[in-house]
């Protein structure tokens, strides 16, 4: 498997010559799906939370859809988002596809059922903890979500990496929406499927290598600040 | 508490939008063209695109993908420029309304490629069909596009002209992989199987283990390219004038001497075929 040796020199080559569409490529990679990231945690995580707080009618069917959703496959995400930006179809006037707007809110659809999905399973446990503290002291439901959230801060860290690693893996739904446009769309993912569909497999595999080193430092990144946070005593 | 949350997610959307903001900058203008993975895998667009843009600043934005998708996309409205290599679906677009005009641009030809050690003996064989024959007689492995691209369309009446009705097939020799050329050569090369590539796609293609090609020149396997503009009269959002100035610059002798220039290893892969009566106006045009 001479693949594997040629890959890894690749993968090193194209760190230390750092090209300018290699840099383009990882940057627009990064910039698409922590984008995508934030905003699906500001949607997903209160809808996480509210579902593991609040008794409703229809609560239980929610639930089952959302962890079901955990699994839609990015393609029909894809898809769907295509058929909607398309100009044929209801918000083409915009003129968003094939732009990296596009990306990111395919990613976003794709993202917040698994944020949500896991913060709820975290604030249902943070609840079962406090639930009876937080009602002897009368706070309101709302309070208690707004304490809840800000207590599991750093559990709820795992949901939004969760969230970051399917987003930053993808690549169905941004090759659907963004069209691995060069210069313009292409992110790391997009960029394997080219190489790979012109025989360059060494090539790909070492785009492989640095998405993958990339994805370690960030998930480092957010363990470290982690470990500092608690050190220093917050909570 | 409830605040604090507040200004957490506030600076999320705030940063999140920040990001959003350096993609929103101030753009040179640009044209989209729906084409086929055949010109962008081949590199031609890596050397022909630079050039159009130096010389109009206009940037070209490129959907490499199947020619059945291209043509979908550009029905949709998404996009300027359709370039692709099947001309009945390219007649038929601009006899839907969709397309203003259809042009030749280029050419180069399709070939089947296969395993060295050619168990069907196709090596040799002057006709495609009698070669599509070959391997359907001894079942030896055949790989589909399966994917309505321009090539798998091809193969199709390639089957149709050798009489043999791979649509009734029940064994398992044929195979649709359903997926673009480059991916196609792949499967073909790790099951040592026979496919029909384009050329451009081929000469640039550098996973090809045991596969080499075993016969080409067959006028069937002629290649022929074309491009179209998206009917403003149909979708009013398409760049016209933009787009035209693209069409124009293919045509004309700039643009066709820059294809006929483009060579993967020392072969020419497309030999530009712009009708005589449309580089002459063109010409005065680019002086």
């Amino acid at each position: 498997m001479t693949d594997f040796g040629a890959a890894i020199s690749t993968a090193f080559a194209l760190v230390a010559h750092l090209d300018r569409d290699l840099s383009e490529v990882v940057l627009l990679s990064l910039k698409v799906s922590i984008s995508a990231v934030l905003i699906a945690s500001v949607i997903g995580l209160p809808i996480g939370a509210a579902l593991a707080l609040f008794r409703f009618p229809g609560r239980t069917i929610f639930i089952v859809v959302l962890n079901a959703f955990m699994g839609l496959p990015p393609v029909v995400i894809g898809l769907i988002v295509y058929l909607l930006l398309s100009r044929a179809g209801p918000f083409g006037v915009f003129g968003l596809l094939f732009t990296p707007t596009a990306m990111i809110i395919a990613q976003v659809l794709l993202i917040t059922p698994l944020i949500a999905a896991l913060a709820r399973q975290v604030m249902e446990t943070l609840w079962l903890e406090y639930e009876e503290q937080l009602r002897s002291l009368g706070t309101t439901p709302l309070r208690a979500l707004g304490a809840l959230l800000w207590d599991g801060r750093f559990s709820l860290m795992t949901a939004v990496l969760a969230g970051f690693g399917r987003a930053i893996a993808e690549v169905g739904a941004v090759m659907i929406v963004g069209g691995n446009i060069d210069h313009v769309t292409r992110v790391m993912t997009t960029s394997i499927a080219l190489e790979v569909s012109k025989g360059n497999l060494a090539l790909a595999l070492g785009l492989g290598i640095i998405l993958v080193v990339l994805s370690v430092l960030v998930n480092g990144m957010v363990y470290f600040l982690r470990g500092n946070q608690r050190q220093g005593g917050t909570l | 508490m409830n605040t604090k949350i507040i200004r957490v997610g506030f600076l999320a959307v705030a940063l999140a939008l920040s990001l959003f903001a350096q993609t929103a900058r101030a753009e040179t203008p640009f044209i989209i063209v729906a084409s086929t993975s055949s010109t962008q895998n081949s590199g031609l667009f890596d050397f022909l695109l630079p050039k159009f843009q130096r010389q109009s600043g206009i940037d070209v934005r490129v959907l490499a993908v199947g020619t059945g998708q291209a043509v979908r996309l550009a029905r949709n409205g998404d996009a300027d420029i359709l370039f692709v290599h099947h001309k009945p679906s390219e007649e038929k677009f601009v006899a839907d309304g969709f397309g203003v005009a259809r042009f030749d641009v280029m050419y180069n030809e399709f070939v089947i490629v296969g395993p060295a050690r050619d168990p069907a003996a196709i090596a040799g064989t002057v006709s495609a069909a009698a070669a599509l024959n070959l391997i359907a007689g001894a079942e030896a492995p055949f790989v589909s596009r399966g994917d309505d691209s321009g090539t798998h369309k091809r193969e199709i009446s390639l089957w149709q002209q050798a009489g043999i009705d791979i649509a009734g097939l029940t064994s398992n020799w044929y195979r649709e992989t359903g997926s673009g050329m480059g991916a196609t050569l792949n499967i073909a090369a790790a099951m040592e199987a026979y496919t029909l590539a384009d050329s451009g796609t081929w000469l640039n293609f550098h996973n090809r283990q045991g596969l080499k090609i075993l016969l080409r020149g067959d006028p069937l396997l002629f290649n022929q390219y074309g491009v179209i503009l998206v009917n403003k009269a149909t979708h009013p959002h398409v760049k016209s004038i933009l787009g035209q100035r693209f069409v124009d610059w293919l045509l004309s002798p700039a643009g066709q001497d820059a294809i006929n220039s483009f060579a993967i290893g020392g072969e020419r892969a497309f030999t530009a075929n712009a009708p005589a009566d449309i580089v002459l106006p063109s010409k005065e045009q680019s002086e």
